[in-house]
């Protein structure tokens, strides 16, 4: 397969491959290397490309295992600092001021969500995929991603309810 | 009124996960309008975001690198050259180095000729100082007849 055929092949599903990367490793530059490796990898098969007979769930797939992994080995090679003993009065009004844009909120929520449910919601209401697109890509049955993603909507409504009542009260 | 009746079924279905795709869309496109029932606008911020999300771009440049297969095929047709360069002047170098070794043999051998006669006439010319004595004798037998 020559260059131009990689790209144009590729061009379409990249912003995806982005945005999930994004979605699960929230910083924009370790999204942009994630996507920059899966690019590369999949011009690296592109001898076999044809065998897959849909590549932007392969590659949306590989984007997933990868930053799956990479969040993997963050957590065991980084010591996390929780602070549980003391709590910040400022905070509260600290993050009021920081989450002016209330759309910005609900990015906010959403990396609070468990990875999983994270994808689902990525994958179903910014991607708009199908029930059985994501069942293959998430590899799961489609009564899970059908509860998974309800738990991720309410969860996002709740907290999102939650702002706007600090906002007035 | 009966439009926010039918969004407020359609946000009931939303949060049980039972809505399609279409019927997604339509909450989407309800939501971005300008003005929204009060009691909806809370929904808001996040059908939103998920237009906004959507637009996010990847813009680097990813440096698909074709170098390996450059490599390759360069190296291959240097190679090429490289014998041919080698097939068209090797025999004349060749020739050349036997011409010169051949040349170097036969002055050896011309030199080796040559001192073989030159001890030969070494030999001779010793010979001749007995020839000279006899010489010297006989002239004086005859000087003094």
């Amino acid at each position: 397969m020559k260059q131009s055929e990689f790209l144009n092949l590729v061009m379409p599903f990249k912003d995806k491959l982005y945005r999930m990367a994004k979605r699960l490793l929230v910083s924009r530059e370790e999204a942009e290397d994630a996507t920059q490796e899966i690019l590369l990898k999949l011009w690296s098969k592109n001898d076999a490309m044809d065998k897959y007979n849909n590549v932007e769930a392969f590659a949306m797939t590989m984007t997933k295992n990868f930053c799956l992994d990479r969040l993997k080995s963050k957590q065991a090679s980084n010591l996390k600092l929780v602070h549980s003993n003391y709590s910040d009065e400022r905070t509260s009004l600290q993050k009021q001021i920081e989450a002016e844009d209330s759309v910005d909120w609900v990015e906010r929520i959403m990396e609070e969500l468990p990875e999983q449910q994270k994808m689902i919601l990525q994958l179903r209401d910014v991607e708009e995929y199908d029930f059985d697109e994501i069942c293959e890509l998430l590899d799961m049955k489609p009564t899970a991603v059908r509860v998974g993603l309800s738990r991720a909507r309410k969860t996002v409504r709740e907290k999102l309810i939650e702002k706007h009542n600090y906002g007035i009260g | 009124m009966e439009l926010d009746k039918n969004i407020e079924n359609l946000l009931e279905k939303y949060f049980e996960a039972t809505t399609t795709v279409t019927e997604e869309e339509a909450l989407r496109e309800y939501f971005a309008q300008e003005s929204v029932a009060t009691h909806l606008e809370q929904y808001r911020p996040m059908f939103n975001y998920f237009s906004k999300a959507k637009e996010e771009q990847y813009t680097k440049q990813v440096p698909l690198n074709t170098r390996r297969k450059f490599n390759y095929k360069w190296i291959s047709v240097a190679a090429v050259a490289v014998l041919f360069l080698g097939i068209y002047f090797g025999p004349d170098q060749y020739q050349d180095y036997q011409d010169r070794r051949e040349a170097e043999i036969a002055y050896q051998q011309t030199k080796e000729a040559l001192n073989l006669l030159a001890v030969n006439f070494g030999k001779g010319t010793e010979k001749m100082t007995y020839l000279k004595e006899f010489e010297a004798t006989t002239s004086k037998i005859y000087n003094d007849n």
